[in-house]
């Protein structure tokens, strides 16, 4: 059984409806961690033997975080910089995290029509996460697509809740083994979702 | 019985031992615990001293003199300055409204006017020690009322001067009895060698005194100076003395004039060890002096005199209180707490005794009646501690019967001094709203004025912190600055509402590990925070770049709240127990010895891509 860490980056999660959704959903599962960063290190002083010690115990990572000006907010990036240290995550003798894999889960305010060359953001969200699969490549874990959802601010709460069990689907299958030859043919986990409920035609709920 | 000086002080201190700490547990401040040590061991108490022991009688006279020379250095020119307006207004007006008002008392009473007039200026004066004690434990020095207080008691110490002076010149004859230099000469030439003498003394400390501490002073130790001090107040006294003029008068100018030098800092924290224990001593023999077989004797006219003279002393400070614009409560407290007749009557009585002002008899009696007036007072403060104040307060406020009434919110803040008041004022500013528990009556009147919640009352009794809505609320920020009162607090809350979340503030490293060994968990060192960016700026003075210091910051007070918690974890005494002062040096070595185990720096592995790797 793998074992899952949410590292969930969130400036504003009172005021969040998606992302308390989906990680809420996914937190209640078993053998899913969450490492909350801004709650717990709102001073920015990121306890990097913890974080390190946390990455170390699981198999796979999740970034979850919403999307700001086209990146993941600072914290992520601050703790990214902390912790994936030279000599440890990568570099001479740096192979802690190699074998692992990773994804993200990103929501943006933004539709998928809107991320797209002919959208107002121009470029795909594949494209803005490219830095992590780069910082994924450098330190051996394998980047799986990530799982995205657009448009959260005029979400319905059909959608919502549908998001959130797909969320939970991944994890539940995830836990049991990754399907990466699978996987890596979609651009984005959803749309593996898609073809998988076409050929299974339930969705779990909540 | 064969008493010594160390029988004496053995006696003093054990008396002191045990009716302090007794009336401190019932609420009746020190003051009264001494008086009544003083009445305990006293002739009309076991008898144990007397008039046959007059070792006590010096050591009590060094008390006066070394404790008025502290109210001489009280007097500097800047808080003269400062409380002139007081001074000159209900100081001056309380003085002589007193003065008057007892003299012709006295005048109708069939007393001749010189005596009624030297009666009516040794009435009028108050006891400094005592009020000045009292406020002090009791919190009041900074309400307007203290401070008005404090103009009065100045004033009148300014007073005794010109009046010692003048009583010779009031007296019909002359001072005959005695072999004093002074008692050889005629009234007005006295009058002249008293002003001399307090010439002489001014002009010495002047010309004489600041220019020998100086002196002193560049030797560099310490003991030294305290030397210093004691030989100044005892070599004046005793020039005093020998002129026939009052020793503790001499001592108090000797304080006047030191008070505007650099030294006054100096001399008072070089004797303020002793001062406590001697204004201790000062109470304990007016306990012991009070002479009950008088009241036995002539119990009806000295009754009567006694509650005309307190009336007519408190009808006309509850005018100065106007004069001085208090607000009602604070009139009374001002009232109550300068009602008595002080220790510088004391001088007077016997003074004018000497010079045959006033019969023996009397004397006898005015010393009663000031030594009962000052055992009355702390009673008298804690009825309107007790009942007066809080009833009053509650007027402006909503409540009717208790000051404080039901108020259910979240947050209860017991104490909101300079800590406490920032607590309160970030929750207020996140829209969270505080119940405040202080005992400084006029904060409180402030705070509700701004629309706090605010209430008067001493947190550390359970009623209080029910009525404050302790029940419903869910956390408690103990802030009250005064440690044992604040340890009290936590212990009692804690006991009594387990559900309470409790924060904690404490100055230091051992208090917080006091509160550890009691299982407390939020415990918020108040200098931590402050100390560690001052060290942080300090590193960025030096040239740092402001983010790595900040982050260094950030690190060593993590660390160091770490620290204390494992040393907590491995202390050899599992049993919650007072630290010794061995210690306490004991947890300052650890945690000094951690840091040079590990010390949080600058220099940890973050973005920095040219360490080898980690050695293990």
């Amino acid at each position: 059984m793998n074992r899952i860490l949410i590292v969930f980056a969130h400036p504003r999660y009172e005021q969040s409806r998606m992302n308390r959704a989906l990680l809420t959903a996914a937190a209640s599962l078993e053998g899913v961690s969450v490492s909350d960063i801004y709650e717990e290190y709102a001073d920015f002083n990121v306890d990097v033997e913890r974080e390190k010690e946390r990455l170390i115990n699981h198999d796979i990572i999740v970034w979850q975080f919403p999307l700001y000006l086209y990146a993941p907010p600072a914290l992520l990036k601050h703790w990214f910089e902390l912790v994936m240290e030279f000599g440890w995550a990568y570099g001479k003798k740096g192979d802690k995290l190699r074998g692992k894999k990773a994804f993200s889960c990103v929501t943006t305010g933004g539709s998928s029509l809107s991320f797209s060359p002919s959208g107002h953001h121009r470029f795909s969200l594949r494209e803005y996460l490219r830095p992590l699969e780069q910082i994924a490549y450098l330190c051996g874990i394998e980047y799986l697509p990530p799982f995205t959802v657009y448009g959260s601010y005029q979400l319905t709460d059909e959608e919502l809740k549908r998001a959130s069990a797909q969320y939970v689907e991944i994890m539940q299958v995830f836990r049991l083994g990754v399907p990466e030859k699978e996987i890596m043919m979609f651009p984005s986990l959803n749309d593996w979702l898609e073809s998988r409920g076409a050929s299974n035609a339930t969705i779990r709920s909540v | 019985m064969q008493q010594s000086v160390l029988f004496n002080a053995i006696l003093l201190l054990a008396a002191a031992l045990i009716f302090v700490p007794l009336a401190k547990r019932l609420y009746l401040g020190s003051i009264l615990g001494y008086l009544v040590a003083g009445v305990a061991i006293g002739p009309y108490g076991i008898g144990l001293i007397g008039k046959e022991g007059p070792v006590l009688m010096h050591f009590a006279e060094l008390g006066i003199v070394l404790m008025l020379f502290l109210i001489g250095l009280e007097l500097e020119p800047t808080g003269l300055r400062r409380l002139r307006t007081f001074i000159f207004s209900a100081g001056l007006f309380q003085y002589i409204a007193t003065a008057a008002a007892v003299g012709l008392f006295f005048l109708l009473a069939g007393f001749s006017w010189p005596a009624s007039t030297a009666i009516g200026l040794a009435i009028s004066m108050s006891s400094t020690a005592l009020v000045l004690q009292m406020m002090k434990e009791k919190g009041l020095t900074r309400l307007q009322a203290g401070e008005a207080a404090l103009a009065v008691l100045l004033t009148q110490d300014i007073a005794v001067i010109p009046v010692l002076a003048l009583l010779p010149l009031l007296a019909m004859r002359t001072l005959e009895q005695g072999n004093w230099f002074i008692s050889t000469l005629p009234g007005w030439l006295q009058t002249m060698v008293i002003f001399g003498a307090i010439g002489l003394v001014w002009l010495s400390g002047r010309y004489v005194l600041v220019p020998f501490l100086r002196f002193i002073a560049r030797s560099n130790l310490r003991e030294l100076l305290t030397a210093a001090a004691l030989f100044i107040v005892l070599s004046t006294a005793f020039f005093m003395s020998e002129l026939g003029i009052s020793p503790a008068l001499g001592t108090f100018l000797a304080g006047v004039v030191l008070a505007g030098s650099e030294f006054r800092h100096q001399l008072e924290s070089d004797i303020e060890p002793f001062k406590g224990i001697l204004v201790g001593l000062f109470f304990i023999s007016v306990g012991a002096g009070i002479d009950f077989s008088r009241l036995a004797l002539l119990p009806w006219k000295i009754g009567a005199t006694f509650l005309i003279v307190v009336v007519i002393k408190g009808l006309i400070l509850y005018t100065t209180g106007y004069v001085a614009r208090l607000t009602k409560e604070e009139r009374i407290i001002f009232t109550v707490s300068l009602s008595q007749v002080g220790e510088f009557s004391f001088l007077l009585f016997t003074f004018m005794d000497r010079l045959s002002l006033i019969s023996s008899p009397w004397t006898d009696t005015f010393i009663f009646i000031t030594a009962v007036s000052m055992m009355l007072t702390p009673l008298l403060m804690l009825v309107v501690e007790r009942f007066v104040l809080p009833t009053f307060l509650s007027v402006e406020g909503e409540g009717k019967k208790s000051d404080v009434v039901y108020q259910s919110n979240p947050v209860v803040i017991a104490g909101f001094g300079p800590f406490g008041s920032i607590v309160g004022r970030f929750l207020r500013a996140n829209g969270v709203e505080a119940t405040i528990l202080d005992n400084n009556p006029d904060r409180v009147a402030l705070l509700r004025k701004m629309g706090f919640k605010a209430y008067f009352g001493d947190a550390t009794r359970l009623e209080v912190l029910k009525s404050a809505g302790i029940e419903e609320a869910k956390i408690l920020v103990a802030a009250i600055g005064e440690w044992a009162i604040n340890a009290d607090l936590i212990e009692k809350a804690k006991k009594a509402f387990p559900h309470l979340v409790i924060l904690a503030r404490v100055a230091h490293p051992v208090q917080a590990y006091e509160l550890m060994a009691q299982g407390e968990e939020h415990i918020y060192r108040e200098t931590l925070d402050t100390s560690v960016r001052m060290g942080v700026d300090c590193l960025v003075k030096l040239g740092y770049r402001r983010y790595s210091a900040y982050r260094a910051g950030q690190k060593f007070l993590k660390y160091d709240e770490e620290a204390l918690k494992v040393l907590f974890r491995t202390r050899e005494d599992e049993e919650a127990h007072i630290l010794t002062a061995r210690e306490m040096i004991e947890i300052q070595e650890k945690l000094l010895m951690r840091d040079r185990l590990y010390n949080p720096s600058l220099y940890d592995h973050a973005w920095d891509s040219t360490v080898r790797g980690r050695d293990e």
